[in-house]
């Protein structure tokens, strides 16, 4: 246990990071996920592919694999930027992909007549998943959303093996240099992570019923 | 919603319209890549003698013992992750709380927990206890603690999504809890979660890559071998080998899994939806 309280400082660090590496990756992942799906429910087919290929291809690739290409092959092109936002980088494209499945998944979820009432008063493609599908096309979807949110957090422990200092980073240096506190170091940031994880499952749980729509 | 409902079937001008945007976001397409190319050819990427490394025997030789690691590390570990979450999800439906809460616990804290932290503590953890754990075991452990949360819920979701008149039927006849689960619900259940397992096994397919990070010799690691003894130039080549294996034998898989969903969907009605965070994790 001392090791861990000794160590407070590093870990808080540590902490910090995978929370920046989070948040700055959900949001990019988002704002990418879901204009790949708006993409893939588009009536132009080259968008339509392309979107589809994109979320094709990421999925099925491992986000270690990912990473290699953005730490490993990134700088042979001589795109050189710091770690943190290789491992952003990486996060952010693996990650874009379940979003816009998530979300796309959301819009088949909105009921029909809304989109052809949309049509109906005239409005145009964009406006129609705009202005209406699009709203509630969020609201149905939001544990889905969080879900994986929840699995993007855990996913940023892939940075450690990247040269990012993040929490998994900060626990295998803690515990390779205290061989007696390995338990409490690892148990340390197994109730950091916990506390990331399970936070944002209840905060789901609240906002899905504050913002559930009636159907 | 089918997707066709967001927009008017087009008349004449809209048909000029989606072409027109068919063929800005083609050249959209087209400028992007484009421009990735041509940075990668002033690299000197698409030089022959680079993408020849491919051809060497020795170097497929290689990717074919790590592909062959991954899959045997991917086989083991999804029957163990079957086989414990096949108990996760009896004692998680169990009437006795004794069985159930912990079998609960289980589930929320490894499905909470990043497997690559599993994965080290198992292999940097377990040493400092004094066992000793070879690459491979603390992989596959680390894969098999997740995914057995992951199938646990799967298995759990499969037998609540039958009809209530099984479980009613199944009584009637008078067999027990027991008996009504393994002769009745389970046999139906496999059918209606077959296709979630099967897109379960992609993703954790994919998570034996974090093999990587603790050296076992999977078919990243293997990659990053060959181009550590090749040299940088090869980098690009090798893994844009490595990640087209991944993808062929993830995307083989999903197509397999999709396609069982349709028909299992058409013959029974209904199967469990894996969900879009599982795939990600």
């Amino acid at each position: 246990m001392d090791a861990v309280l000794d160590n407070l400082d590093t870990f808080r660090q540590g902490f910090v990071t995978t929370l920046a590496l989070t948040v700055v990756s959900t949001v990019l992942a988002l704002l990418l996920g879901t204009l790949l799906a708006a993409m893939r429910v588009s009536p132009v087919p080259t968008l339509r592919a392309a979107g589809a290929t994109y979320v094709e291809v990421v999925r099925n690739t491992p986000l270690t694999v990912v990473f290699f290409f953005a730490v490993f092959v990134l700088p042979q092109l001589d795109i050189r930027l710091s770690f943190f936002v290789f491992a952003v980088i990486a996060v952010t494209v693996y990650h874009a992909a379940f979003f816009c499945e998530a979300v796309r998944s959301g819009i088949n979820s909105v009921g029909v007549g809304q989109a052809e009432a949309a049509r109906s008063i005239g409005l145009t493609f964009t406006q129609s998943l705009r202005l209406v599908v699009l709203p509630q096309a969020f609201r149905t979807v939001i544990p889905p959303l969080i879900n994986v949110v929840i699995a993007l957090t855990k996913n940023t422990s892939i940075a450690a093996a990247f040269g990012v200092v993040e929490l998994t980073a900060v626990t295998t240096r803690l515990a390779s240099a205290n061989s007696d506190a390995v338990l409490a170091i690892f148990g340390g940031s197994a109730v950091c992570y916990l506390a990331l994880t399970l936070t944002s499952g209840f905060l789901a749980g609240r906002l899905e019923r504050r913002v559930a729509v009636a159907r | 919603m089918s997707e066709a409902v967001l927009y008017d079937v087009a008349g004449p001008r809209g048909r000029r319209r989606i072409l027109l945007g068919s063929l800005a976001g083609g050249a959209l397409v087209v400028l992007v890549v484009g421009a990735a190319v041509a940075r990668l050819a002033s690299k000197g990427v698409f030089e022959a003698d680079r993408w020849q490394v491919l051809t060497r025997q020795d170097l497929l030789e290689l990717i074919a013992q790590g592909l062959g690691a991954t899959l045997r590390a991917a086989a083991l570990a999804m029957v163990l992750a079957m086989a414990v979450g096949g108990l996760l999800a009896v004692g998680r439906l169990s009437r006795r709380r004794w069985l159930a809460a912990p079998a609960g616990a289980w589930v929320e804290l490894f499905r909470g927990l990043p497997l690559l932290l599993v994965i080290l503590f198992l292999f940097l953890g377990l040493p400092a206890a004094g066992v000793t754990i070879s690459t491979f075991w603390a992989l596959v452990g680390g894969l098999t603690l997740y995914n057995s949360a992951v199938l646990g819920e799967i298995f759990r979701a499969g037998v609540l999504s039958l009809p209530k008149g099984q479980t009613e039927a199944a009584y009637a006849i008078g067999l027990r809890r027991g008996q009504t689960l393994r002769i009745v619900l389970l046999p139906q259940a496999v059918r209606r979660m077959l296709p979630a397992l099967i897109s379960q096994l992609v993703t954790l397919l994919k998570d034996t890559s974090l093999g990587f990070v603790i050296a076992y010799a999977e078919l990243l690691r293997t990659g990053r071998n060959a181009v550590e003894f090749l040299g940088g130039r090869y980098s690009i080549p090798v893994y844009t080998a490595i990640a087209v294996v991944y993808i062929a034998v993830n995307a083989s898989l999903s197509f397999l899994a999709r396609w069982l969903d349709r028909r299992t969907r058409r013959r029974y009605g209904r199967t469990v939806q894996p969900s879009v965070a599982d795939e990600a994790a």
